[in-house]
């Protein structure tokens, strides 16, 4: 993968005159080369494909699991959709308990989590190694995932842990524990270990590096070559300011500029589909084509499919178990409720946001396509497919972006350090609640994670896409892995408490307050 | 005929001179007061993951602030005023809950002081006169 990522490492003269480029080149390589050597074989694992295919096992987890759940609950995502949106209105809210988290609140918290590089530079590299049919896989996988999103929420809510004081932690560490013993079920305990194990290193991976990674190729992008390090060190002060020092008030500024950028991002993509109309059908086409032949990608429908579902699990996180732990925080009678406002999540991120960015790569022209076959061209290693410039991830987004808007390459630049830096200080939160959860809560515990957190923002903006990437799903699918079991064994509760409530709505005994 | 009155009571000069305009009022009717305090509240406002693991807790911390710094004292203080007097403390728009107590108790007449704002940041951030002047139900004071 690292094939299509422009070398972060030719510094630029005159911005790194004094400490010279060479010694710049040296530190980046070096911790790119530590970096990819040590974390390879967890790669490998979970991505080992099934024996004769190369079909990897971990992407057929997640679909099956986010299949299972849609049928369990009889296609909640579409049946709740409507109760979804008067929910986050605050049309069931008891106004007495105003001053309390909103379902509104929850949902944008967890968005701003998950709407990141995910839903910008995730889906340029589906579609420039899938082809656009990837795009087809990713909604699939997004409208599916709603149902494991849905799932683990309510039982966030559900079984977290409130605290005398008043706080509360909750998330998969919490129901794994409480919602077997509840069961009966043995080894609750332990898959709470490995969850929280994995939820650190995912924490460190798609929650850091890779989002240090990219923001630093959308500056050098903008500024210029220079040398990775330089933006992490940056990244990793502000962060550090913000997470260890209190700096309240930066991560405040962001929480609220984030939503509006998202807008802004999903307004410029519509403007630019209006402005190319006409080709809207041609690329659903692609869309359709692409989805089950490929359309000359490396791996064809196989290899379409399985960016798709990657990228978009990537994106929403559904089954991942994060959301659960942003979720949990809502103060509701009834967990189920929070499910039913959850499963808005993957909707806007990937339905919505991811195919927006996919359909403006599409309809600008940034792949090419053999004009006689139809066919895409593949780039030299044939791993992807050619764009024009050879511009990758976070780059061949903007490359879109700007071929319709000159300007947009600067709002997509502080738009993505903006989602990058919202999403570190979301997940520096998660990877901190599996922390505690492992090693107890403490003042010297904490401070040690967040060190830990910060050194890893330098690593990420250091090392080159390839191994950032590989590392940063691996770690997201195990989190994956270890949540989907416990959502099978649980997903009767979540049932039992789907009845009750849809019997009360009917019944009348749940009512509108407005 | 006795009248119920709600007055708008942030603590501050013109808050108080809102009481004091609605004490008389009630003592000339026999009519008694409902003193609001609102706490400046959205639903749809945005929130960082550890502000909303502590938010049960801060919300808890702020009304028993506003009972104990603001409330409390001021009861005291009304008990020798003749008048009938009982607060209540909720989260929301300013205007909105002044307009859903005076439904809820049936009050009669809403009172509030001037803020003293300019009108650029009126016009910016909404005033509560103003909403009042075209929300309320009953009429509305405005004491500078």
């Amino acid at each position: 993968m690292g094939t299509f990522t422009k070398s972060a490492t030719l510094a630029v003269p005159g911005l790194l005159a004094a400490s010279g480029p060479l010694m710049a080149q040296s530190i980046d390589q070096q911790v790119n080369e530590l970096f990819a050597s040590s974390t390879g074989w967890f790669v490998n694992f979970i991505f080992s494909p099934f024996p004769g295919t190369s079909f990897p096992w971990i992407v057929a987890w997640l679909v099956i699991a986010a299949t299972i759940f849609t049928l369990y609950f009889g296609l909640i995502q579409f049946r709740a959709f409507p109760h979804s949106i008067a929910l986050v209105k605050g049309d069931y809210s008891d106004p007495n308990d105003a001053g309390e988290v909103s379902h509104f609140q929850a949902l944008a918290t967890a968005l701003s989590g998950t709407v990141g590089l995910g839903n910008i530079a995730g889906v340029a590299v589906a579609v420039s190694i899938g082809g656009p049919g990837a795009t087809f896989w990713m909604i699939l996988a997004g409208l599916m995932g709603m149902a494991s999103k849905f799932t683990e929420c309510t039982l966030g809510v559900k079984y977290r842990n409130e605290y005398d004081d008043g706080t509360v932690s909750g998330g998969p560490m919490y129901y794994m524990t409480k919602g077997f013993a509840a069961r009966g079920l043995p080894g609750g305990k332990f898959l709470a270990v490995m969850f929280a194990i994995f939820c650190i290193l995912g924490a460190f991976g798609g929650g850091n590096m890779f989002q240090a990674n990219q923001a630093h190729a959308q500056l050098t992008n903008v500024l210029g070559d220079y040398p990775g390090w330089i933006t992490g060190i940056v990244f990793a002060t502000i962060v550090f300011a913000v997470i260890v020092g209190g700096l309240k008030s930066i991560a405040r500024v962001t929480e609220k500029v984030v939503p509006f950028m998202g807008v802004l991002y999903v307004l410029t993509a519509l403007v630019i589909l209006a402005m190319n109309a006409d080709k809207i059908g041609w690329a659903f086409g692609q869309i359709f084509d692409g989805a089950f032949t490929g359309l000359g990608v490396a791996g064809g429908m196989v290899g379409a499919l399985i960016q798709g579902f990657k990228r978009a699990a990537f994106s929403n996180e559904a089954g991942v178990g994060s959301a659960a732990i942003a979720h949990s925080a809502v103060r509701t009678k009834e967990p189920i409720t929070e499910g039913f406002v959850s499963l808005l999540e993957p909707f806007i991120d990937t339905v919505v946001i991811c195919t927006m960015t996919a359909l403006v790569i599409i309809i600008t022209g940034q792949l090419i396509a053999d004009p006689e076959t139809g066919l895409y061209l593949l780039n030299e290693s044939g791993s992807a497919i050619q764009t024009v410039d050879g511009n990758s991830g976070v780059a061949l987004t903007s490359a879109a972006f700007s071929s319709a808007f000159g300007w947009f390459r600067y709002v997509l630049a502080v738009a993505v350090i903006l989602f990058a830096f919202s999403t570190m200080i979301s997940w520096s939160y998660y990877g901190l609640k599996a922390w505690t959860f492992l090693f107890g809560e403490g003042k010297t515990t904490e401070l040690i994670f967040k060190l830990i957190f910060c050194f890893f923002v330098v690593v990420g903006a250091a090392a080159s896409l390839g191994p950032v990437i590989d590392f940063s799903d691996a770690a997201i699918f195990a989190m994956a892995v270890v949540n989907i079991v416990a959502l099978y064994f649980l997903m009767p509760i979540v049932k039992a408490e789907l009845n009750s409530y849809l019997a009360r709505l009917k019944s009348g005994e749940i009512q509108k307050f407005q | 005929m006795a009248s119920k009155i709600v007055v708008g009571y942030d603590g501050s000069t013109s808050a108080r001179s809102a009481l004091d305009f609605a004490l008389n009022v009630a003592r000339a009717q026999g009519g008694s007061i409902v003193v609001a305090h609102v706490l400046e509240w959205s639903p749809y406002s945005f929130l960082s993951a550890e502000e909303l693991a502590e938010r049960h807790k801060r919300r808890s911390e702020e009304l028993e602030r506003a009972e104990q710094a603001l409330i409390k004292p001021l009861l005291k203080d009304m008990e020798t005023s003749g008048v009938d007097v009982t607060a209540e403390v909720k989260y929301g728009n300013i205007a909105e809950v002044l307009v859903k107590i005076a439904k809820s108790e049936n009050a009669d007449l809403i009172v509030i002081g001037r803020t003293g704002h300019s009108a650029l940041s009126s016009r910016l951030f909404g005033s509560v006169a103003g909403t009042l002047a075209q929300a309320a139900p009953v009429p509305v004071t405005i004491v500078p």
